[in-house]
């Protein structure tokens, strides 16, 4: 069951999806996030906007642990992540955060050695244990639905980039996640393959996924996002919705970033 | 020289000996199928201790000759007799036959570790990331993700190190194991007739060809992913 565009923003009191408290990564000596706090509630489709080097891909990939934050408190789902210093968090633990954040990527990373099919079946059957009769079912209808019915028994790399980024969406969603995470999702893309990805990710937003999208398309982050985020320097310089932001930038430093962009 | 005359008289010995051969190396390989990959993994993510050990069972065996190795296991282990008697290894370790597996089996893993290590550590650093991201189990990540692309990298490799693990087997002949090696080496004593010699050579070809065969008709099968162009079963247009 794809979650019907009747779940409108407006329907449910919004509930926190995810909470992050004063997030700090170091790579040795280098400070890359300075303490960056952010809240997602279901609906929200928060962008995280930055020049290359702000730190906005690392906090991403800090919110699923792809990183282990160096400081800071992380609230999954009402859950609280325990990060547990020297050791890291436990491993149980962050594989249950992780099955309920999808999490789809620049590169792709589709497993090149799996059809397309097993692809978004992979995690319902092997994390979720789903029987296969069900995921298959359901992984085939996530599929027609980001336009890929006929691609299903191809490999990855059969594909172009822009259906590989389809299938890594119909992937996230396969496993019903409460949120997606999205890390420059355009960004390795053909231009004229942009707009067929961007298109399924602004109908996840209507439908209202909660969604935390780090890229470099301002007019997609202004037209569909909830809310923006600015990072620079591994701190936020600024934070609000996105058309107060665009059309009249409070901090010299994001003025800057767009006037460069326009 | 009669070829065919050497063959008829003395073909149920060779064949005795190719069963020999077989089941020495083929009990080898069954054995590093499952060390391999456990020598391999300990090398990429062992720490100081144990890595630096690993290292120099590595620079041992392959630094050496496999008859030293052999001379070593074959011969020395009588020295330690009580110490083996006491761990109830003596029975084993007294057959000349399993003293040649156990020696085959730690020369071919040595060998077998460092090129599955380097299978692993070029797998895509990005679908080992899918893999943590959907919520898998390091387990999992390495018997789904990690292992089908390492073994795929490493399979070339892999099936150079069963063709001298066959050839390898054939020290084993001095140690009185009777293999092909073992065979044609008594027969040729008895008769010194050369051309047992080179149905011995005609054998081990034999063998060897079947098993580059068989390792390229598994590599396609590996990689047939990596051949867009070709048609795939139930691929539509």
């Amino acid at each position: 069951m794809i979650s019907s565009p009747a779940a409108k923003p407006a329907d449910r009191q919004p509930e926190l999806v995810l909470k992050a408290e004063d997030i700090t990564k170091s790579f040795g000596a280098v400070e890359v996030l300075k303490g960056i706090s952010l809240q997602a509630r279901t609906h929200d489709v928060i962008s995280i906007l930055g020049a290359s080097g702000s730190g906005k891909s690392t906090f991403l990939r800090c919110l699923n642990l792809l990183e282990t934050p160096t400081s800071g408190r992380l609230v999954v789902h009402g859950e609280e992540v325990k990060l547990g210093g020297d050791r890291g968090p436990d491993a149980r633990h962050v594989q249950r955060i992780r099955a309920r954040l999808g999490m789809v990527f620049q590169q792709f990373n589709l497993w090149s050695h799996r059809t397309v099919l097993e692809n978004v079946m992979e995690g319902p059957v092997h994390v979720k244990k789903q029987k296969v009769a069900e995921a298959r079912e359901r992984a085939e209808a996530l599929l027609a639905r980001v336009g890929l019915s006929q691609r299903m028994d191809m490999y990855p790399s059969q594909l172009s980039g822009g259906q590989q980024q389809r299938v890594a969406i119909a992937r996230a969603l396969a496993m019903e996640p409460d949120a997606i995470l999205f890390d420059e999702p355009t960004s390795a893309l053909d231009p004229e393959l942009v707009g067929e990805v961007l298109k399924v990710m602004r109908d996840l937003a209507e439908e209202g996924r909660t969604m935390i999208v780090v890229t470099h398309e301002m007019d997609f982050a202004r037209a569909v996002s909830s809310e923006v985020v600015f990072l620079h320097e591994g701190r936020i310089a600024e934070q609000g919705a996105p058309d107060a932001m665009f059309s009249a930038p409070k901090s010299e430093e994001f003025a800057r970033f767009i006037a460069k962009r326009h | 020289m009669d070829l065919i005359g050497t063959l008829l008289a003395n073909w149920p010995r060779l064949l005795d000996g190719t069963a020999m051969t077989l089941k020495l190396t083929v009990t080898a390989a069954l054995i590093s199928v499952v060390i391999t990959p456990l020598l391999a993994l300990g090398r990429v993510h062992a720490g100081p201790v144990a890595g630096g050990l690993l290292r120099l069972y590595v620079s041992f065996v392959r630094g050496t000759p496999l008859l030293a190795q052999l001379f070593l296991v074959f011969y020395g282990s009588g020295q330690f007799r009580p110490f083996f008697q006491e761990w109830g290894l003596w029975g084993f370790i007294r057959e000349p036959f399993n003293c040649c597996v156990l020696v085959l089996v730690m020369y071919t893993t040595a060998y077998q570790a460092e090129i599955l290590r380097g299978g692993i550590q070029a797998v895509p650093r990005g679908e080992v990331e899918a893999a943590q991201a959907v919520g898998m189990t390091y387990r999992q990540i390495l018997r789904r993700v990690i292992f089908p692309h390492a073994v795929r990298f490493a399979w070339p490799g892999l099936g150079n190190e069963m063709i001298i693990l066959v050839k390898g087997s054939a020290l084993a002949s001095v140690v009185t194991v009777f293999d092909l090696m073992g065979r044609s080496r008594q027969i040729f004593l008895h008769s010194f007739d050369f051309a047992i010699y080179i149905w011995a050579a005609a054998i081990y070809l034999m063998i060897t060809a079947c098993i580059v065969l068989l390792w390229r008709l598994i590599e396609l099968r590996l990689a047939r992913h990596m051949h867009p162009s070709s048609p795939l079963p139930g691929a539509s247009p």
